[in-house]
Order: structure tokens, then sequence, then C-alpha cells
């Protein structure tokens, strides 16, 4: 029911004149919604069901947000009792603990685009010059390989690493260091969360780089050879301006993620002690919410914590498409 | 090609860095197998390397004989299985609208589906959802909040795009219906895609676990995942940092072989679907 209404709204706020003259229809006539239902009527049956989907399960959690700004109590309404105005937001603008995850959030995030960013060009760029197929398919598939195990299994390869009994403190005691208690460290927490986030991400990041590397013109290398250019100024001036697009709007969607640093493997590696540097917006909002049950508080931090992101995401697109000329849409 | 004594030393540095880099990547899988085949004692004296010491199934036939693992190995199987076909059914469904052009309202059922990306309800109040949605200690729980990827769709969107028209048009004129052309034409010319999505969304599935994390208080309801979480959570919490060696050693036996058990269906399959892994994120980014 709620579905069927949505598409009908929207025709009451189209305007038929903006709607883009589609190529494909272009001798068409333009179609009344009355005209369209009863000949696709079919299609748009089949949208509902997800429909529903997105209105439930992605809309109604926005407009949940409202709780932020009401009283929410257990077991009550899910919108919560009664307006409180802002009183959850200046509480987290006065929280010590919230300004300490914020930072914490900046400084994984930075960290993150500065290390995570660049890595899969570069490994891209390596890879293409390897000129032995299968050796090249070789360090392809294995550089994959990280990407499909779970965030469980991620944060238990690094315990297992870093523990008393492994690898990292095998060295250091061969190297004739005592050794180190990593996990519980708040300074390593930082080189950890980068460093595991670099291996698992590295190699799948590649894949649209070699991707785009493929469609670049054999024509333009040519021409650069016969103007003189030595191997590093074809890179230079042919294949990095060749997978610039892509590049750009790699880092749209890194810049779009940005706050949202990776919560599941924050949850899974942090512990009280590594608090003071691993603890994020999103893990902290996480145990005031669910743990503690400060529903409208932990909600308002998290829409503090959307908004900041969707605000990066559109600045990032309008930069990017006013200089560069690309851009998600 | 090039010739260049230059060019020479380059592909030498290169081979030594893409060699650093596969053991980097191989390192920790060879270490947690070599853990899981190996006697406790010898990783308690952080003997371990990539060859097991102390050759032992025993630590495998543990594990495979304790009925929580058991049951929540079963668990993932049958919430992968049963999430990966609903989320099939709604992926193609939508993806098949937002492909035909000419229908009316696709941009804003698309734009619908687009602006979840951006922005999101955030952690509480999809709990608060959830919760009051009775999903609660349900298989429900994990599956329905994660029907459609929009990354998928979008895939999906574009491979659907790409389909010859004439093909059902020629269809709707022979009085074949939107169903039957969805059923019979397209999704038979489809087997590439949907493949590679059932592969997308199962791998997924498998590794999820914080909605189950979440949502699911009973142990018995738990997915392979949770059930090692709590594993490694129980050596790496606060609580024992002072904890006997005797006690974290065990754990980490038993954290091995949970490990090797939780990837090795991904890792049974890697080499045979990784090609279309591949396939499916760069026609997504050519054409999404």
């Amino acid at each position: 029911m709620s579905t069927v209404r949505t598409v009908d709204v929207s025709s009451g706020t189209r305007d038929p004149h903006e709607t883009k003259p589609d190529p494909a229809r272009n001798r068409a006539p333009r179609r009344t919604w009355r005209q369209a239902l009863r000949r696709d009527w079919q299609l748009y049956s089949l949208a509902i069901l997800p429909l529903l989907f997105f209105a439930i399960f992605r809309y109604l959690p926005m407009i949940g947000n409202v709780i932020a700004f009401r009283k929410f109590e257990p077991g009550g309404s899910v919108l919560g009792e009664e307006w409180v105005g802002l009183r959850y937001v200046r509480m987290f603008l006065n929280d010590p603990t919230f300004w300490q995850v914020f930072t914490n959030t900046l400084v994984l995030g930075a960290l993150t685009l500065l290390f995570c960013f660049p890595m899969p060009i570069v490994l891209a760029l390596l890879i293409n010059e390897v000129r032995h197929r299968r050796l090249k398919r070789f360090v392809q598939s294995v550089s994959y390989l990280p990407h499909f195990l779970s965030i469980v299994v991620v944060a238990g390869l690094v315990v297992e690493l870093l523990s008393g009994d492994g690898p990292v403190n095998q060295i250091l005691r061969v190297a004739g260091d005592d050794p180190i208690t990593f996990m519980q460290q708040p300074e390593w927490f930082r080189t950890i969360y980068v460093s595991s986030e670099m291996w698992q991400t590295v190699g799948w990041g590649t894949i649209l780089y070699l991707a785009a590397l493929t469609t670049i013109d054999d024509q333009l290398y040519e021409a650069a050879r016969i103007d003189g250019a030595g191997r590093w100024r074809q890179t230079w001036h042919v294949t990095l301006p060749g997978i610039r697009p892509t590049a750009v709007v790699l880092l749209i969607l890194n810049i779009g993620a940005f706050m949202a640093v990776g919560f599941e493997k924050v949850l899974l590696l942090y512990n009280p002690l590594t608090y003071p540097t691993a603890d994020v917006i999103s893990t902290y909002l996480y145990r005031m919410g669910v743990v503690s049950n400060n529903f409208s508080y932990a909600t308002a931090i998290g829409l503090f914590e959307a908004l900041i992101g969707l605000t990066l995401v559109l600045s990032a697109n309008l930069i990017s498409r006013r200089t560069v000329g690309t851009s998600l849409w | 090609m090039d010739r260049t004594r230059g060019y020479r030393v380059f592909q030498g540095v290169n081979a030594v860095i893409l060699t650093g880099v596969v053991i980097v990547t191989l390192y920790p899988f060879l270490n947690v197998v070599a853990r899981s085949l190996s006697d406790e004692n010898f990783i308690r004296s952080g003997q371990v390397n990539l060859i097991p010491r102390g050759f032992t199934l025993t630590t495998y036939e543990y594990v495979i004989s304790d009925p929580t693992f058991w049951t929540n190995y079963r668990n993932t199987v049958v919430y992968t299985v049963v999430a990966t076909l609903i989320a099939m059914f709604m992926t193609t469904c939508y993806a098949y609208v937002l492909s035909k052009r000419h229908l009316k309202g696709r941009t804003f059922l698309i734009g619908i589906a687009v602006f979840t990306m951006f922005f999101s309800g955030g952690i509480i109040p999809n709990y608060v959802l959830i919760t009051s949605l009775g999903l609660k200690d349900s298989l429900w729980a994990i599956v329905l909040p994660n029907a459609i990827s929009v990354f998928n769709l979008l895939i999906m969107k574009a491979f659907f795009e790409g389909l010859p028209v004439e093909l059902e048009e020629a269809a709707a004129i022979d009085g074949m219906s939107t169903y039957g052309i969805l059923l019979r034409i397209v999704l038979p010319l489809s087997k590439a895609v949907i493949a590679t999505m059932v592969l997308f969304y199962a791998v997924a599935f498998w590794n999820s676990w914080f909605s189950a994390f979440l949502y699911m208080s009973q142990s018995d309801l738990f997915p392979v995942t949770v059930f090692l979480r709590n594993l490694i959570a129980g050596a790496t919490g606060a609580s024992s940092v002072g904890a006997d060696a005797m006690n974290m050693t065990v754990a980490a036996n038993i954290k091995a072989v949970t490990m090797v058990l939780t990837i090795l269906p991904i890792l049974g399959i890697y080499p045979f679907v990784q090609r279309y892994f591949v396939t499916g994120v760069t026609l997504g980014a050519v054409k999404g």
C-alpha cells in the first residue's frame, strides 16, 4: 500500500517538463501516470517489495533519528515520548569523552585515507609492469585474498600475530628486545589499525586501477616514446592521467567513508586499556546506546556523525566536479 | 620492450617488492594454519612460524566435537543460504525495474536506492527498529535489513541495461508478460551476473557477524563468526590482562582451528570464483 503511494507522491511533486528526454524513447509520446501504470503495472509490481524494504529498513531509521531530539524510553514509542530540543546535542558537546572519540575518529580516518588510498595505485602500477602473465595473475590473486575474510577473522589474525608468543614478538626476542603487549598499548593501536586495514584492502583496491590501465590507448605511449619520453615520463604523462578519473571517484568515496572508520574492526580490536586512542564515535555511541541504554543521547551523536559524512561526500564531489571535472553524479 | 639498463634494474626491484607483498599477504594465513596443526606447548614457547611443530589433529577433533561450534557452523550455513536467496530475489526484481529506461518514475526509484549509500539511519535507530519489530533472536534480523545491497543492485542494473532490447521487444510482441520475459528471456541470459551476485552476497553473509552479535542473545543462534569473536574477545579483553598463560595458549590453539574452519569454505571456492568477483566489480565501476 504505502509503496504505491510513494510512487504516486512522486507524480504529484514532479514537474513533467523536468524529466530529461531519454534517447531510447525519443519518439514515444510522454505518458501520464495512468497510462504508465496501465502499461507497466507488472514492472511496478516487481518494485513493491524492494520499495517496502527501503521504506522500512532504510528510511524509517532515518526518521527514527528524531529521537535525538525527543526523550526515548525503552519499551515506549519508537519515536520517543516528548520533545527536548537540543538537550542531547548540548550534552555531547559538553562531554569530554565525546571530544576524545571525535579526535580519534579524525586521526584514524585521516591515517586510513593517507595510507590506504594511494597504496592501491602504487601496487597497480607495479603489478602492471610485470611482463610475465602467469606471475602477474598470481600476484593479483594473492593480493585480493584478504578482502574475502570476515572482519572477525582479520581481528583474530591480528591478535594471533601480535600475541606474546606470536611471530612479531618472536622477532623482537631474536633481536634481543623485550616482547610488547601490543593489544594493550594505546600508542600501538593506530599503527595496528592502519596496517591491518592496508593488508586487507590494498589488493582489492588495485582491481579498478588495473582495469583502468588496460583501457589506456597504446598509441598514447607510442606517441610519448616518439617524443622521447622515457619510462618515467610515460608513467607521469600517460599512465597517471589515464587512471585519474578512477582515482578521483574512489577518493570521493573514501572521503565519504571518512567518519565511518571501521566500526566493526575497532569494536573487535579495542579494549578499555586502548580506549584513549582506539575509541571512535561509532563505538562510543554503540556503548552509550546499546550497552548503556542512552538511546536518545547515542542517536544525537550518530546523527551528528552521519551529517558530517554526508557533508564531506557532497563537498568532495562538488570540489572535484569544479576542479577536475569528474564527479559521482 | 624497453631494454635500457635502468628499466632492467627497475624490473628487478619490482620483482623483489611484489614478492614481499605476496609473502606479507600470505604469511598470516600460513601461520594460522601452522598453529592450528601444532601442539600447544610449541605455540606457547613461540616456536610456531610456517611449519607446524608437534603435528597434531586433536585440536581439530576437539573443536569439531564441540556441540556449540557445530550448531553455530550449521547456523552460518543456514543463514547464508536463506539470506542469499532472499537478497537475490529482491535485488533482481528491483534491478530489472531500474534497467527499464522507458519507465516513468525511474529516476525517482534509482534516487531512493542511491541516497541510502550516502546517508543512513545509524546504529541506534536501526537497533530500536529491529527490536520493536520483534525480530530479535530470529534469522530475520540478519536477513531483512540486508536484503538489498545498493552496490550489487547497481552492478545488476548495469548488466540488464546492456542486454539487447530487441529480444525483450520480440517476446513482448509474441504476447509474453513482463514476468515471463524476466524469467524466460532475461534471467537465462544473465547467468554470469547472477553467479557474481550470489557470490557477493554469500561471502558477505558468511562473513557477517555484527547483526547476529547485536540481535541474538542465545548462543545456539550464533553464526560461527560470533563464536569466533567470543573466543578472541575472551583472550583480548581487559579482564584477561593478568589471565594465566595456560588459558591463553589453549585459546590460541582453538582460535587457530576455528579461524581455519571459518575461512575454509571461502578458500575452497576462491580459486574458481575470484575472476567473477573481479568482473563484477569492474562492471559496476565502468557502468554504475
